[in-house]
């Protein structure tokens, strides 16, 4: 089984309520869900539309054809209804549309004898619970999550009696349920706060800012001060300031704000403090399409920040590697004492899917900081030299006969300033060597498809879903396909796919950007030849069907 | 426990205001009996921004403009540290004026000490935000064309609890300012007139000494209309002292958890402790 609900409307209208009691109700019966949001930049009115799939095998994307649609509005029926399968059905409300086929429910009237016409989608909620054959006490469970009070006793009688109007066309048999449902910022955030981050501070800029809201919702709780802050250009020096005096700091935001912490991250390198940046990706230059998806940021993010100095980026693939990632991004910039980019993506950040729980006791606080007989007698050197080109690090305020300086200035061990050609020299070379030595220590890209294919697809980021689907698809006609799809990104592992590459008949970029980024990592670090693109610079996410499409197109 | 502070060659220029204004922060600092190792120097950019090299505390000598930001970020991870953000008028009310306006409102307990030479000094004596309208520069050469920003007016209109003025010519005073403005609970602007002896031949330390005054023992600190009609004194005398100071609560002190809890820094790291947030998203 593998069925799509679409829901469509104004802004404004309770899409997100039927969305959310929906994936709850389907995951609690034992089914994997995947959610993929489409909003407009506007609070009220525009389309919205969001398409809640589900099947008893894991899913990885968003299907192009579905096979309902629970439509608010007429334009939504209007806009949709090309992609319904075959048997598909459109659910209306009979006021506002009469057509043959159509699978009319008298929600309005319903809902203004119950006396509240915002009830509406869950009448609508109830109806599908009765199409699909689920079980209507784990939806009324749902509904008695999400309302309170008397707005709780009017949603209650709209689901019964949407359920009761309901026809019942399937029966989905119950199965047992173990796992969770999570986007991608929630578990970035979720990864954060198990790394232990106490500091947040940062400014709002869509797609980013759920990160924010998400641990400012815990901050209390988990003692993390988070604070909105006048700009983002201070967010970054502020972080630095925090892991200066020795905690966990972390800053977010989308690529303009992202751009106003650049002079800091450039900061962060000679300061050789570390910090956790997260860049959400939207489409660019400037607000562009402000709650809609790209990676044109790529090369602006590997490059942010003037001069020279290592720092890593990390693309983030789903909302369980978000997790992973970000409590080990926290480790990799305390080890390497530099900063860690974490890049994502709006469709990451937005779209639900059901993943095995985390598991927390895997994540390891690794601190790096040194102990009082690591270090030299007399003055700290911040800046040692050392082989790895790492110094001791300690925090200020520690050691009574020690005191830390930092300096933004090229300088000597101590920190103090220094333009002698010899410290410059050793100090440039100190810095880089971390980068060297962090060369070896990146993660290799996830490898899918067969061992040795013919086609061998190169992605990174949120691409993933959609190129597992596909790949998967593609096997089925010819088993040939591979795919590549990076996680660590900077500096660039080049190992698997120089592997693969060699021996592959062609080579083929997918990116959601304009100029093949990620392309041109490749021809800049390998001598390999790609040839071919997909490339899409729409806004809207790929599918694995859209990449099945275009590879078909491409031949 | 060690509170003498070692001091290093600076690279100001022979007569530089910047001399007396280290001489009175050695002073205020061991007076205070703080220790080295609990003081964090935090500065942008410029001459004045470069005292973490020459007296031996810890030091965060950051980017132009940013002095306050990173002293926020320390004084939020680690309240037992005694921070001093410290920087030119021009990276403190130009680069730096948003973060200044912020830092105000958001009152956490730092002191803050500009270094007032209205003029660029490190970049060769362009006209900063507190050059007197008028004045002939390195690169205003029919003179500067826009008003001077008041910065202690600003900072009182901003609501903060503590506005002052001292004179690098005035050592004993300006270490009591010095003091006060440490031992003040919450932001603290001490807003230093410093003669710049190779850029600013205006703003000489005659021209200084001829117009600061002291406040009366009588003036009453906690009157703002007062305070306000002081700040905006500043042509043929300049009140120095203490202008404005009432209590605040700050901005640490609501949150529970850093008013009664350990210095974030001292918190231990359990990933374990976040396990159970997961419960929402089953
Ligand atoms: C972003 C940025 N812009 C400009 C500069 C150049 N710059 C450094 S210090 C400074 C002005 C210094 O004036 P002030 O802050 O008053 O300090 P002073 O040297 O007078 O003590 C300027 C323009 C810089 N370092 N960074
Ligand atoms: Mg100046």
């Amino acid at each position: 089984m593998d069925y799509t609900i679409l829901i469509g409307g104004a802004a404004g209208q309770g899409i997100e309520t039927v969305v959310h009691l929906l994936e709850r109700t389907i995951k609690r019966s034992g089914y994997h869900v995947f959610t993929y949001k489409n909003y407009m930049s506007m609070v009220r009115g525009g389309h919205n539309f969001m398409q809640v799939r589900f099947s008893d095998k894991p899913l990885y994307t968003y299907k192009t054809k579905v096979d309902m649609i629970f439509a608010l509005t007429e334009e939504s029926v209007q806009i949709h209804r090309e992609n319904l399968n075959e048997d598909g059905i459109i659910l209306v409300d009979d006021e506002m549309l009469q057509e043959e086929d159509f699978y009319h429910l008298s929600l309005n009237k319903i809902a203004k004898e119950i006396g509240n016409s915002k009830i509406i989608p869950t009448i609508g909620f109830g109806a599908i619970v009765k199409y699909l054959g689920m079980d209507i006490e784990i939806a009324e469970n749902a509904v008695k999550e999400m309302f309170k009070d008397r707005i709780l006793e009017v949603n209650l009688k709209g689901l019964i009696k949407g359920y009761d109007i309901g026809i019942e066309k399937y029966s989905i048999e119950l199965k047992k349920d173990e796992n969770i449902i999570i986007n991608g910022n929630q578990a970035l955030a979720l990864g954060a706060i198990a790394a232990g981050v106490k500091y947040y501070c940062g400014y709002p800029m869509t797609p980013s800012t759920s990160v924010m809201s998400y641990i400012s919702s815990k901050a209390s709780q988990m003692g993390i001060l988070v604070d909105q802050i006048e700009d983002e250009v201070g967010a970054l020096n502020m972080v630095l300031g925090a892991t200066y005096a020795g905690v966990r700091a972390m800053t977010g935001s989308s690529g303009g704000g992202f751009a106003l912490m650049t002079e800091a991250m450039s900061l962060a390198g000679i300061t050789e403090l570390p910090a956790v940046i997260v860049n959400a990706q939207r489409p660019g230059p400037a607000t562009g399409l402000s709650t809609r998806t790209e990676q044109g940021d790529l090369r602006f993010v590997i490059h942010s920040g003037h001069g020279e100095f290592p720092k890593m980026v990390i693309s983030l693939r789903t909302p369980e590697d978000a997790f992973y990632q970000t409590a080990r991004a926290f480790n990799l910039a305390e080890k390497y004492q530099m900063p860690v980019i974490l890049l994502t993506e709006e469709y990451l950040t937005d779209y639900m899917m059901t993943s095995k729980p985390f598991e927390f006791d895997k994540i390891r606080i690794e601190r790096y900081l040194s102990s009082k007989d690591e270090l030299e007698e007399g003055r700290y050197k911040r800046y040692k030299y050392t082989d790895n080109g790492v110094s001791p690090r300690i925090n200020p305020g520690q050691y009574e006969d020690k005191i830390v300086l930092v300096d933004s200035h090229e300088h000597d061990e101590y920190g103090n300033i220094d333009e002698a050609i010899e410290t410059r020299n050793k100090m440039m070379d100190k810095r880089m060597k971390k980068f060297e030595i962090l060369a070896n220590e990146v993660e290799e890209p996830w490898q899918m498809g067969v061992d040795n294919p013919e086609i061998l697809f190169v992605a990174f980021g949120a691409t993933y879903g959609a190129l597992k689907e596909a790949v998967d698809e593609l096997n089925k006609e010819k088993s040939s396909f591979g795919a590549l799809v990076y996680g660590d990104i900077w500096p660039f592992p080049t190992k698997l796919i120089n592997e693969l590459g060699k021996n592959a008949k062609k080579i083929i970029t997918i990116e959601q950007n304009r100029t093949g980024q990620l392309e041109s990592l490749i021809n800049e670090k390998t001598r390999l030849v790609v040839g071919g693109r997909i490339l899409k610079y729409d806004g809207r996410p790929l599918n694995g069907d859209e990449i099945v499409k275009e590879y078909k197109k491409l031949k | 426990m060690n509170c003498e502070y070692e001091l290093y060659d600076p690279s100001w220029c022979p007569g530089c205001g910047n001399y007396m204004i280290r001489t009175a922060l050695k002073q205020a600092l061991e007076e205070l009996n703080i220790p080295p190792y609990k003081a964090v120097i935090v500065t942008g950019i410029g001459q004045a921004a470069k005292m973490p090299h020459y007296i031996n505390a810890n030091g965060f000598n950051g980017l132009h403009g940013r002095a306050l930001p990173p002293a926020i970020g320390i004084k939020l991870s680690n309240k037992d540290l005694t921070v001093i953000a410290e920087s030119g008028d021009g990276d403190t009310y130009g680069e730096g004026g948003n973060h200044f306006i912020n830092t105000i409102r958001r009152n956490i307990n730092i002191a803050h000490f500009v270094h007032d030479n209205q003029i660029y000094g490190l970049t060769k004596g362009q006209g900063s935000p507190t050059t007197a309208l008028g004045q002939i520069t390195t690169l205003q050469y029919e003179g500067v064309k826009v008003e001077p920003v008041k910065p202690l007016a600003l900072s009182l209109t901003m609501g903060a609890g503590f506005v002052a003025r001292g004179f690098s010519g005035d050592i004993p005073h300006l270490v009591e300012l010095m003091k006060e403005a440490i031992l003040y609970k919450g932001y603290a602007h001490l807003d230093i007139l410093q003669p710049c002896v190779v850029w600013n031949k205006v703003n000489t330390y005659q021209w200084y000494k001829d117009r600061a005054y002291k406040l009366p023992d009588d003036y009453d600190y906690t009157d703002f209309d007062l305070a306000y009609k002081k700040a905006l004194e500043f042509g043929d005398e300049i009140p120095i002292g203490i202008l404005y100071k009432v209590e605040r609560e700050t901005y640490e002190d609501r949150f529970e958890f850093i008013r009664n809890g350990k210095p974030l820094v001292d918190v231990k790291l359990d990933p374990m402790d976040a396990e159970k947030l997961m419960n929402d998203f089953y």
